[in-house]
């Protein structure tokens, strides 16, 4: 193969990114284009009939149906709360009462005299939508959603577990080299996406849903863990809708694998910054990956995603993407043109590269990627 | 295009696949058609790119480099006519971009008709991705979310028995239509839903779903409660994976304006391919192309042709699934040597998320194609239940069976009948040693009795069934000439005995005139050197357990074909059962694949 092409992972510090944010059915939207919008602003809404509950009156007061509507305390269209008493009976001159509670709050809304039962239906359920991102409304959607803009550092994951939060971005490691273990996740992460580090342990991801910890970036994670982690083994990577407690995003790979440079840097950069995040992967052709995307409002001219594409030049900075030196930076020494004969005793088109360690090898171009700049 | 077949000098053809994008160049070399130059790149279905033509270009323009003719203009279009330097008389293509299938199945009662509905798409080799119900505890704006996340290919709608008079599976429509769902792969295609209910709702049912949906109706899965009827849906599902989504992709409506006959999906011109070739030699034959998110196996017996395609057993893509399904101990008993679970775990997943990777060191190479042979197996078995005697027949089964993921009926697929099985697709035909991929094929499909064994050269069935739509003499010649290697016969007795006890005699007049005599016991495997073209006689003589197709114990003279590997004897048993000890399983795999020539001896320590 003459080319190698990394997923296309974008790490950037200044660009616009835009989210549709819209309902599941028709609704209203609450906000308005121009509007400023914070992660946790709800931008539409709609209600959902509440749920409905029978209460079977003439049982519970020990009377005849048709004698229902003239035991009711409350009548159709009124609101009632959990607990409250809706039909009352007495009997013995007054003696001895019957009553009938409302199972929940909401309103009654029937009564029938010929079957004795009281329809009781709960409040309406509010589905709504969040911002998701802090940011300003550039488009609204009428009766669906709108379209928030914001400009900031984006970057991609290659793979991630979990769906959207947002928090503030705290480092727990010193280097992208550092393994992200249990010692480095403390009570003061709460609310938080912790970043940094080579590896997390599942010991680590463990404990930071026990406080609270809202997402973890990191450079690799080990698919075993992450077996032990979902309960079952993943055989396509679709994922986003797992409800785990915490956003997972790994940046490099399986394994153990220093995070990319220019990532840790970034992410360095801005910390203490809130940032949006989302595990959701689906790898396959259109292909949606998890994301980080730290707003910064007042960062001058963000620019729109363009894809661009890069050869691979002598002195080009690579990391190996496949054993034996998977993950290992370095630098593009040459290109021999010609097939060369691997290990594998396969033939494949191959570049010469020195490792950060100083190594000097020959890899298939396949197995490595170009880092940007 | 030139309207005179003679005319046409120059043909290009690539196939898009899931990972890799391969172009070749078929030249007119005096009277007679010859593949002269391929090139491949990345399938550019990703970021930054996502447009699928990229990925075309940059194969094509190889082949032009190699082939020292321009093929693309600057401003990337492809060059027509030829001239003596530059373009082509026809380009065509065929693919499979698309990847695998993820769907959504939906029923009323999640333990009755939607697991019916969640068997169909099991059984037709789809992922499910999630089951809706009525009585699933959701919402339904919740499962509407779902549905527009998720991003299914396709949705199979199943509830009610015929007749019932409910309006549930209405229910479950209008959910699904309030979704709108939209295809994952843009706007060029209408979402596929199948619906398999209560047939007396099918108009209501299309009402709803006509006008947003690509919608096919198929028997009910469950037209009683106590009867299912999974193979309409199956079938339904399997035909529009084919058609509609496998090759689909991003950019694929450019890629359409550019070539000269209809893009074929890739299963469909390889199925053409090893259709004619079964038709023309008078043979049973099983194909097989193994891909980046997808398998497809094809056979033909008695005239007969089936095709499957597992639509997430593959090397790349689905390499995590073939993982999964097949689980760690079956791939490790292909594996001669010890390797860390969580390492390997590793590694096939850094696979999946860098499809185009390719194996460095030997290690990789023999581990990623113990994976390959469990992909083989398991593809080959979706197929065997699929090439029935009874297709097209309703079958019905109790719902006693319905653990039972198999179909029921009779495979066509006899391995005994068995005169040719043929390998394409990146790890087959790219294995460094031929040896490689014979044993591959052996591992994966387990051929009994007499077999040929055979490969695609480089990879190129696919462009040459497209070709044979267009141009059918080129198709042929080239077919002929370039494309089909043989490795040689697998001669592979059935039964079994105790390891080491006496398994079949044979002698071979071989070319030169020599005869070699040999004896094999049980678990042997033995290598014959027998090249390219020529034939030999043997005489078999399988012991008392063993049968060669003519009964237990009964000799058996026969002639066999040589190849790039040779004869290979197989008298390690059928059905094949390899030891769960390593102890004793490991010795055995580093003496097959020492006498096989497989890997190099240093290799199998690990």
């Amino acid at each position: 193969m003459a080319h190698a092409y990394t997923p296309g992972l974008k790490v950037t510090e200044n660009q616009i990114v835009r989210k549709r944010r819209v309902l599941p059915l028709q609704g209203e939207l609450v906000v308005e284009k121009g509007q400023h919008v914070k992660p946790d602003t709800i931008v539409a809404r709609t209600f959902l009939p509440g749920k409905v509950t029978i209460v079977n009156v003439a049982n519970k007061l020990g009377v005849d149906q048709s004698e229902v509507p003239s035991t009711m305390l409350k009548k159709e269209g009124d609101p009632v709360k959990e607990g409250e008493i809706i039909a009352l009976s007495k009997s013995f001159f007054g003696l001895f009462k019957s009553e009938a509670e409302s199972p929940m709050d909401g309103t009654l809304e029937s009564v029938s005299g010929v079957t004795g039962q009281v329809v009781v239906r709960g409040e309406p359920e509010p589905v709504q939508v969040a911002a998701y991102l802090e940011g300003e409304v550039i488009e609204v959607l009428p009766g669906e959603g709108v379209i928030v803009e914001t400009a900031g550092a984006f970057i991609q994951g290659i793979f991630g577990i979990g769906g959207e939060t947002f928090g503030s971005i705290a480092m727990v490691t010193d280097s992208p080299r550092d393994i992200l273990g249990p010692d480095r996740v403390k009570p003061e992460h709460q609310g938080k996406i912790i970043a940094g580090g080579n590896l997390v342990t599942f010991d680590a991801l463990k404990k930071a849903i026990k406080l609270g910890v809202k997402g973890v970036v990191v450079g690799g994670f080990d698919d075993k863990d992450l077996r032990e982690f979902l309960g079952y083994d993943l055989g396509v990577a679709i994922t986003g809708h797992e409800d785990l407690g915490i956003t997972l995003i790994v940046t490099e790979g399986f394994g153990q694998i220093n995070m990319a440079p220019g990532t840790f840097n970034l992410l360095k950069t801005y910390e203490g910054y809130q940032a949006s995040i989302n595990g959701a992967t689906q790898i396959r052709a259109g292909v949606i990956r998890p994301e980080v995307i730290i707003p910064n409002l007042s960062a001058k001219k963000a620019v729109k995603p363009t894809a661009h594409i890069l050869g691979m030049k002598k002195d080009s900075p690579i990391r190996v993407i496949r054993a034996p030196y998977f993950g290992m930076l370095g630098k593009v020494i040459s290109l021999p043109p010609e097939l060369r004969r691997l290990e594998s005793e396969t033939r494949a088109r191959v570049v010469e590269v020195e490792l950060e360690n100083g190594k000097r090898c020959v890899l298939p171009r396949a197995n490595v990627e170009l880092i940007e700049e | 295009m030139k309207a005179n077949p003679d005319d046409i000098k120059v043909i290009l053809a690539t196939d898009c696949g899931s990972t890799t994008t391969k172009a070749i160049l078929i030249e007119k070399k005096g009277d007679e058609y010859r593949q002269t130059f391929r090139g491949e790149a990345p399938t550019t279905v990703e970021a930054p790119f996502e447009d699928v033509t990229m990925g075309v270009l940059n194969s094509v323009s190889e082949v032009g480099e190699l082939a020292n003719r321009r093929l693309v203009t600057e401003d990337g279009q492809i060059i027509r006519p030829s001239t003596e330097t530059e373009g082509c008389d026809i380009y065509i293509s065929t693919s499979s971009a698309g990847g695998g299938l993820q769907m959504m199945v939906a029923g009323v009662v999640r333990s009755m008709t939607a697991e019916s509905a969640e068997r169909a798409a099991l059984g037709a080799g789809a992922i499910v991705m999630d089951v809706i119900a009525l009585n699933d505890k959701r919402l339904p704006h919740e499962r509407i979310e779902r549905i527009r996340n998720l991003r299914p290919d396709m949705i199979l709608i199943a509830g009610e028995t015929d007749g019932a008079k409910t309006d549930k599976v209405i229910k479950i429509t209008e959910t699904i239509g309030a979704a709108d769902p939209k295809p994952r792969l843009g706007a060029s295609y209408r979402l596929p839903v199948i619906y398999a209910g209560n047939k007396s709702r099918r108009e209501e049912v299309s009402e709803i779903l006509a006008g947003k949906t690509d919608l096919s109706i198929v028997e009910n899965l469950r037209p009683t409660l106590e009867m299912e009827v999974l193979l309409p849906a199956r079938e339904k599902i399997h035909d529009l994976f084919l058609e509609h989504v496998m090759q689909q992709a991003p950019g694929y409506g450019k890629l359409l304006q550019w070539v000269d006959a209809d893009i074929m999906p890739t299963p469909g011109a390889v199925g053409l391919i090893l259709k004619r070739v079964s038709e023309r030699l008078g043979i049973n034959a099983v194909g097989v192309d193994i891909g980046g998110a997808t398998t497809d196996v094809f056979s033909v017996f008695s005239g007969e042709f089936n095709r499957t395609v597992s639509a997430n057993l593959g090397m790349s893509y689905s390499i995590s699934n073939v993982f999964a399904e097949a689980g760690l101990p079956n791939i490790m008993r292909w594996v001669p040597f010890h390797m860390d679970e969580r390492d390997l775990r590793n590694r096939v997943k850094n696979k999946m998320i860098r499809p185009t990777t390719i194996p460095q060191s030997m290690e990789e190479l023999i581990f990623e194609q113990a994976i390959a042979k469990e992909a083989l197996r398991l593809a080959f078995i979706q197929h065997k239940s699929f090439a029935t005697r009874l297709k097209g027949v309703q079958q019905q089964r109790t719902i006693a069976d319905s653990f039972d993921q198999d179909a029921g009926a009779q495979t066509i697929v006899q391995m005994l009948e068995l005169d040719l099985l043929v390998g394409s697709g990146g790890v087959l035909s790219h294995a460094p040693r031929m040896e490689q991929t014979a044993l591959m094929l052996i591992d994966g499909f387990h051929p009994e009795g007499i077999t040929i064994l055979a490969k695609d050269s480089i990879f190129m069935m696919p462009h040459l069934g497209v070709l044979t739509q267009v141009h059918p003499k080129a198709a042929t010649e080239v077919f002929e000439k370039d494309c089909l290697i043989y490795l040689g016969t697998c001669i592979a007795p059935i039964g079994n005995t105790k390891l080491g006890k006496h398994c079949l005699d044979f002698e071979i007049d071989l070319p030169d005139g020599h005869t070699e005599k040999g004896s094999l016991n049980a678990g042997d495997m033995r290598l014959l050197p027998l090249d390219v073209g020529e034939l030999a006689k043997v005489r078999l003589n399988p012991s008392r357990s063993f049968d060669l197709g003519k009964g237990r114990g009964v000799s058996l003279e026969a002639t066999v074909q040589g190849g790039k590997a040779g004869v290979i004897f197989d008298c390690r048993g059928r059905p094949l059962e390899i030891s769960e000890d390593p102890a004793v399983r490991v010795p055995l795999l580093k003496r097959w694949m020492t006498e096989l020539n497989v890997y190099p001896t240093e290799a199998l320590e690990g």
